[in-house]
């Protein structure tokens, strides 16, 4: 693993990895240019998160060329805190030079600066996940790893955190790797939409809309029409279902 | 002494909120009007109960007293001889001798003595273990298995061969006292550095900590709940091999003052050496359950299981 230059933040190529004789990732080709918000779906045990650790660095038993930049941060499905440490704590842990006026800025960046001195076992979910967005921040990554960080979330908070992800993006300028499987989180969010199925990107699709984004536009209820149908929910009654959702 | 407290404490409220459905259920045909009522007239309601219900405080406290005036009875009628077992007012008023002449003291001081030596030992030794063989593969193949082995021998029949090793002064005392704490601690740190969660270390990985910041900010702070719980099954345990080691030889301490009370029947004084180990044990437990409270207040289990 190796830091990229110029104006690819990751390259990854013929990557490989297999659990037993299980082959997740089969020789999968990706790119992400720098300041990129790509969003990676699939369904679930496809290999997206496979393909996140191996980008975090959390798993080198692998094959292939994998370039990702040096200053990466992750925030994981839960928001893995350590209920021993106070909120500010987590936030710089880890981080020389780290303290808790440092905490506070980041804190106050995703909105929650009042609960730098709490214990995380006192936040409610949405604020956990947030302080892990600003401990993964506080590192300033080049490269920022998203694992479905809203999939525990109640559709008001991730709609709130979803909004929070694209300012703190426009901010920042890192690149974003999101991976999930709401089709509609992807096409709000992203620049790029990747579909993954048997350990390769099988489907990829620019989305060319302008932001704040419209769930009823026609070509955002198109794109993911399109994408629905690459993820194998082709079934016209669920997309029929969709369509009425947005159009009511 | 700590452990009463806390049930009083902490047994009161259910009574009072789980006495209301009982009646409401069986006499009011308008539940639903009732309880709302109730709560906002506090004041009348419980007022009210006392009649019908003992405070559980009270009920909990009048066993150990009954039996305490039980004992009191059967020794002033005579049913009860001295040499079987004193009078408890015999027992105070020899406590208040023995205390007047020091000897009560300075045998608490020597029991004390051995106890704490013992235990620092021990707690040594259980801690060089339990991280040695918790953070280092090869620590555990080698410790783990042997601790596991060692375990199944029943640490008061070394008595005979501790005797035979370090004589019969103080040595044998305070290493049995030290083998008795080693397990109970050894077993729960080893345990609570391998419950560490897996995904929190990964995260701490993620932020740049490194093997020694893992160990510092994860997996030490994961295995404190369990050393604490460990801490205190190791204090009950050096005041039971206390009592144990004592009664080889000793020249002072509390085993000593029970051994000579034996020779010459004095009821009276072994029952209160028993008081005395008993309390002792208390003020540890109530100690290491102070030391959780503070170490431990970011564990929300940790609230209801006040000292």
């Amino acid at each position: 693993m190796t830091a990229v230059n110029g104006t690819n933040s990751v390259e990854v190529r013929g990557l490989t990895r297999a659990f037993g004789d299980k082959t997740v990732l089969d020789g999968l080709d990706i790119t992400i240019r720098a300041g990129e918000f790509v969003a990676l779906l699939g369904q679930s045990g496809c290999g997206k998160s496979t393909l996140l650790r191996i980008l975090a660095g959390l798993d080198s038993e692998t094959e292939g060329e994998v370039e990702v930049p040096r200053r990466r941060s992750v925030a994981f499905q839960s928001p893995r805190l350590m209920p021993w440490l106070r909120v500010w704590h987590n936030v710089v842990l880890g981080l020389p030079g780290g303290d808790r006026a440092l905490a506070g800025r980041y804190l106050a960046e995703v909105g929650i600066e009042e609960y730098a001195g709490a214990w995380p076992r006192t936040l409610s979910g949405g604020q956990a996940q947030r302080v892990s967005l600003a401990r993964a921040l506080v590192h300033e990554p080049e490269l920022l790893l998203l694992d479905e960080p809203f999939g525990a979330l109640d559709a008001l908070t991730r709609g709130k955190a979803q909004r929070l992800v694209a300012d703190l993006w426009q901010r920042h300028g890192c690149s974003i790797l999101l991976v999930t499987h709401d089709v509609e989180e992807a096409l709000l969010l992203a620049d790029r939409v990747l579909v993954m199925d048997d350990g390769r990107i099988a489907y990829e699709a620019e989305v060319g809309l302008d932001r704040p984004r419209d769930l009823g536009s026609p070509d955002f209820v198109a794109l993911r029409g399109e994408l629905l149908r690459r993820l194998g929910v082709d079934d016209a009654s669920a997309l029929s279902h969709h369509r009425e959702e947005v159009t009511t | 002494m700590p452990s009463p407290h806390s049930s009083v404490s902490g047994a009161s409220p259910p009574p009072r909120t789980s006495a209301p459905p009982p009646p409401g259920a069986a006499k009011d045909p308008t539940p639903p009007v009732k309880p709302a009522a109730a709560r906002t007239s506090r004041p009348t309601a419980p007022r009210a109960r006392p009649r019908l219900r003992v405070p559980r405080g009270v009920r909990r406290a009048s066993g150990p007293v009954g039996l305490l005036l039980l004992w009191f009875l059967a020794a002033a009628t005579g049913v009860l001889p001295e040499t079987v077992l004193a009078s408890p007012v015999d027992v105070v008023r020899r406590g208040a001798d023995l205390i007047g002449t020091g000897e009560l003291p300075q045998a608490i001081a020597a029991s004390g003595r051995r106890a704490a030596l013992g235990f620092l030992i021990g707690a040594a030794v259980a801690l060089t273990l339990s991280l040695t063989a918790g953070l280092f593969r090869l620590g555990e193949d080698v410790i783990d298995a042997s601790m596991g082995m060692f375990r199944a021998i029943p640490w008061v029949g070394l008595i005979p061969l501790f005797i035979v090793w370090f004589g019969i002064d103080e040595t044998p005392k305070i290493a049995l006292v030290a083998l008795g704490v080693t397990y109970p601690l050894y077993f729960n740190i080893y345990g609570g550095i391998r419950s560490a969660d897996a995904q929190l270390i990964e995260a701490g990985r993620m932020v740049g900590l490194g093997r020694i910041g893992l160990i510092r900010y994860v997996i030490l702070p994961s295995a404190l709940p369990g050393a604490l719980v460990g801490l205190r099954y190791a204090l009950s345990t050096a005041w039971l091999a206390l009592v144990f080691a004592e009664q080889v030889n000793a020249d002072a301490g509390i085993g000593y003052l029970m051994s000579n009370a034996q020779q010459y029947f004095q009821t009276d004084v072994i029952v209160l050496c028993l008081a005395v180990y008993a309390v002792l044990g208390l003020l540890c437990d109530f100690a290491v359950r102070l030391l959780s409270r503070r170490l431990l207040d970011w564990r929300a289990s940790f609230d209801g299981e006040g000292a």
